[in-house]
């Protein structure tokens, strides 16, 4: 079975949830990475006067988390494109200390004709939920399998 | 904290937000990005790997230049958050780049948890230059919310 077939063979797939915990230092430096210096991202004391009562994580954040891995999935090295990321959030922005149990799908690979050759489309889904299983985010990835890799997966 | 962002946000809609130019990109900004979020892929750190490519030099991570559209709404956070972004990566952003992002209000409906603002942002080189595109849905918290 060669890559693309045995990512057909996979759609639906999950991993096992992990446990993440949000962690101060990761979104400090992540904030900086970013360019962001919001203060709700790193000065304890204001975003302790906030309505949060402490530190929150930028909206991008998540996508750092660790999801665990689809048995079999086997990702390339290169030659894959991040399309397109979307997340959604329940209720507030993740905070400093909270927990989350987090786990990805596979939730489609599809192929589409382009001027440059077949195109591959991996769609993943990614979540995070609290401790009482709530969730608190989800997230959805496109990412685009270039012609030139996709021949050589199917070689 | 400024007068303006004490009080909760109110936009219209066809409101643009104020557009933000962003220092240019560098290499150790991508190299910190990469320790930041665990995305070591070498295009983004290593010339070698991003010319074996065929990219004339390292590229950002497509996941920084959507962070970077985040910035647009930062100052608002103490009165709400950013509950939905989506946003599709259309050009490649290289070292030196100089990105401007900006948005602009195309919708907004009353909800159980608040306010919910829809926005149109974008991040891009120049006028006809975009590098990514998206969406944005920023609730402004009601009353008695968290």
């Amino acid at each position: 079975m060669n890559a693309i077939e045995r990512w057909r063979s996979l759609v639906g797939a999950s991993s096992e949830p992990v446990a993440n915990l949000i962690e101060r230092g990761a979104v400090r430096r992540f904030a900086e990475a970013i360019g962001d210096s919001s203060p709700l991202y790193v000065d304890e004391t204001t975003a302790k006067a906030s309505r949060y009562g402490g530190l929150v994580a930028p909206p991008t954040f998540p996508r750092t988390l660790d999801y665990g891995e689809i048995e079999g999935m086997g990702w390339p090295d290169a030659g894959m494109i991040h399309g397109e990321h979307q997340i959604s959030y329940t209720g507030r922005p993740l905070l400093v200390g909270e927990e989350l149990h987090c786990y990805t799908k596979f939730e489609n690979y599809y192929e589409k004709e382009s001027r440059s050759g077949l195109l591959g489309f991996i769609i993943m889904e990614r979540f995070g939920d609290n401790p009482g299983g709530e969730r608190r985010f989800t997230m959805r990835d496109v990412v685009v399998v270039t012609p030139a890799l996709r021949k050589m997966l199917v070689a | 904290m400024t007068d303006e962002t004490r009080r909760p946000p109110v936009w219209e809609v066809g409101e643009d937000l104020e557009a933000r130019t962003l220092p240019p990109v560098t290499r150790l900004q991508l190299i910190k990005y990469a320790g930041a979020s665990g995305d070591f892929n070498p295009i983004h750190t290593v010339d070698e790997a991003a010319e074996e490519a065929g990219l004339k030099g390292v590229i950002a991570h497509g996941m920084l230049t959507l962070a970077t559209m985040g910035l647009l709404f930062s100052p608002y956070l103490e009165h709400g958050y950013v509950k939905d972004f989506r946003a599709r990566f259309s050009g490649m952003v290289y070292v030196g780049d100089v990105l401007e992002v900006g948005g602009r209000v195309t919708g907004v409906e009353e909800t159980d948890e608040g306010r919910l603002y829809a926005f149109d942002v974008f991040s891009r080189r120049g006028e006809d230059d975009v590098v990514a595109t998206g969406t944005v849905g920023f609730l402004v918290y009601g009353t008695g919310a968290v």
